[in-house]
């Protein structure tokens, strides 16, 4: 039966239930690490990069090609920045926990 | 690697980012869920890069980025997160819409038909358009996040109808590429074009205040396009990270909204805070407020038992997050119990304030949320407010004042206010505020920063 559904179906299916998965996982972040959460997820939407390797991927270069790679810099600026920026920030919260327990 | 393995791969590296946005419901987890968000990223670059023949150019591209990314992390100031945040918005949509370019130009490099199926351009037209929306607009508010353009909002007559037109055109365009039997680049890229130039439209009317809205939302829509590249790649892994960031951008946007009780629609149709000031006028009646020194002040919280501190944006302002956190250490030491009260719009991003004070080395058991401490303000002796202003502004609970209903801090509940505060001017709101003419409340006036400095010395 699976392989007669269109694939767009599957990433459908994909696609709400990831949002299910992601409502109830964010409602539970707290409200003081709202900041890094942007951060993170800053990071993380630099997935992108996946297709931009995709892009810039084949021998033969093109135009295309270059544009793929324009793609992976840009996208790899997002996911080192986001990620170390979000360390960054972490690291502060826990000095202050080193601090409390003192 | 077989497609099987790959597909697999990209399962585990989706549990990671899942793990990743979990991990930061405490933060004792928080960096091990950043750690997980890495390890995700590694798997899913890694198996990509079996994919693909191209490893110079790809591994060139990654670490010029890379080097790029790190150096911008380690550099920004904090108070400097909004632009940032708003900067890499922009990247994420300029990415995306490059990649739907190279797919419409060489769709077989993805492992689609060379002549693309309707399915997959209506994928790519989702794809690009909220990617070039999601460029321009986040330029915009870059641009004003970073006070390179003016926080007003810029409005024009008919400008939701300009709006409303340019979206008909590109949905127009999209059609037009959609029903086209050859690539019709035409058509791609007037709507591209179109998507760039409503991205830029959409955010210029929003003003200064509801910058956290619009940073959230902007978020979401990165999520978004990453979903819609997914999409369009078939790759449920991308899907799946797109969803969770959309999902979390949504969700910030309307905390955000709620805390500042605007509906989402009024906050992204504009024009907020550009009649700023205009509704000060109080029937003429002339109100009395009594102003002091840093020194009454300081001996007043001296001598208090509990003293809860309301930051503001204006304390990030006036770089007096340090002096605020020696002010908070002499109170400890005097055996006062010093507390502080975040409100959810405190900075200019969701939790900005959290990570200002945390950067101060302001221990957070200190630093509460507005549900946790607000019943807790009518028990306390001293409430110092420190660069805010609507956030407090009792009018929320009067029936017809046009902030009714928003939440606030109760620091008109306290036995004695103290505002420091550099002029008797209105806040975002345009409101005038009770609370700074109220008979237990105490003006001293001044920059946040030299105030405080004066309280420490004067402790």
């Amino acid at each position: 039966m699976i392989g007669e559904v269109d694939p767009v179906i599957v990433n459908l299916t994909v696609f709400v239930l990831a949002i299910f998965v992601g409502y109830h996982v964010v409602w539970n972040v707290t409200p003081a690490l709202h900041t890094p959460l942007m951060s993170v997820t800053n990071a993380v939407s630099g997935i992108i990069l996946v297709g931009a390797m995709l892009a810039a991927g084949p021998m033969e270069t093109d135009w295309g090609v270059w544009l793929g790679a324009a793609a992976v810099t840009l996208a790899a600026i997002n996911v080192f920045g986001g990620f170390l920026v979000s360390q960054r920030m972490l690291e502060m919260f826990k000095k202050k926990d080193k601090k409390g327990n003192a | 690697m077989s497609a099987n393995l790959v597909a697999l791969a990209y399962l585990v590296a989706s549990v990671f980012f899942i793990l990743a946005l979990k991990g930061l419901s405490s933060p004792e987890s928080a960096r091990r869920g950043n750690l997980f968000g890495m390890i995700g990223m590694t798997i899913a670059v890694a198996t990509t890069l079996t994919l693909t023949q191209n490893w110079i150019l790809i591994l060139g591209c990654i670490a010029v980025g890379g080097v790029i990314g790190a150096i911008v992390a380690q550099r920004v100031q904090m108070t400097a997160m909004p632009e940032l945040v708003a900067f890499m918005h922009s990247l994420v949509g300029l990415a995306a819409v490059f990649i739907a370019i190279a797919a419409v130009n060489n769709p077989v490099s993805f492992g689609l038909p060379e002549v693309l199926p309707a399915g997959s351009k209506l994928e790519l037209f989702l794809g690009t358009f909220i990617g070039a929306m999601t460029w321009s607009g986040s330029v915009i508010a870059f641009l004003k996040l970073s006070g390179r353009m003016s926080g007003t909002p810029i409005v024009f007559s008919g400008q939701h109808a300009v709006n409303l037109l340019l979206a008909l055109a590109m949905v127009g365009c999209g059609l037009w590429f959609f029903f086209s039997e050859t690539t019709n680049w035409t058509a791609f890229i007037a709507m591209t074009a179109i998507a760039f130039v409503l991205g830029f439209l959409i955010i210029i009317p929003i003003g200064g205040a509801d910058m956290p809205v619009v940073i959230s939302m902007l978020n979401s829509y990165s999520g978004w396009a990453a979903a819609g590249i997914g999409f369009s790649l078939g790759n449920p892994m991308l899907i799946i990270a797109g969803s969770l960031v959309g999902s979390s951008g949504a969700i910030l946007s309307y905390i955000m909204c709620k805390a500042m009780n605007r509906p989402f629609l009024s906050v992204i149709l504009g024009g907020f805070g550009s009649d700023g000031g205009t509704a000060v006028a109080d029937n003429g009646e002339q109100k009395t407020y009594r102003s002091g020194s840093a020194d009454d002040a300081a001996f007043l919280m001296g001598n208090a038992d509990s003293v809860i501190i309301v930051p503001g944006y204006g304390l990030a302002v006036a770089r007096a997050q340090h002096a605020v956190k020696e002010l908070a250490e002499k109170l400890h030491e005097k055996g006062v119990n010093v507390r502080f009260a975040i409100h959810p719009v405190a900075g200019r991003m969701p939790g900005h304030m959290n990570v200002l004070l945390a950067e101060a080395e302001i221990p957070y058991e200190q630093v509460q949320e507005m549900e946790e401490i607000n019943s807790d303000f009518s028990n306390t002796d001293v409430v110092l407010v420190l660069g805010a202003n609507d956030v407090v502004n009792p009018a929320a609970y009067v029936a017809g004042s046009p902030i009714y209903g928003m939440p606030i801090l109760d620091a008109h509940k306290a036995r004695t206010v103290m505002v420091v505060k550099r002029s008797m001017a209105v806040g975002y709101a345009g409101l005038d505020n009770d609370l700074f003419y109220m008979d237990k409340t105490m003006m001293i006036f001044g920059d946040a920063k030299k105030v405080v400095e004066s309280l420490v010395k004067a402790l």
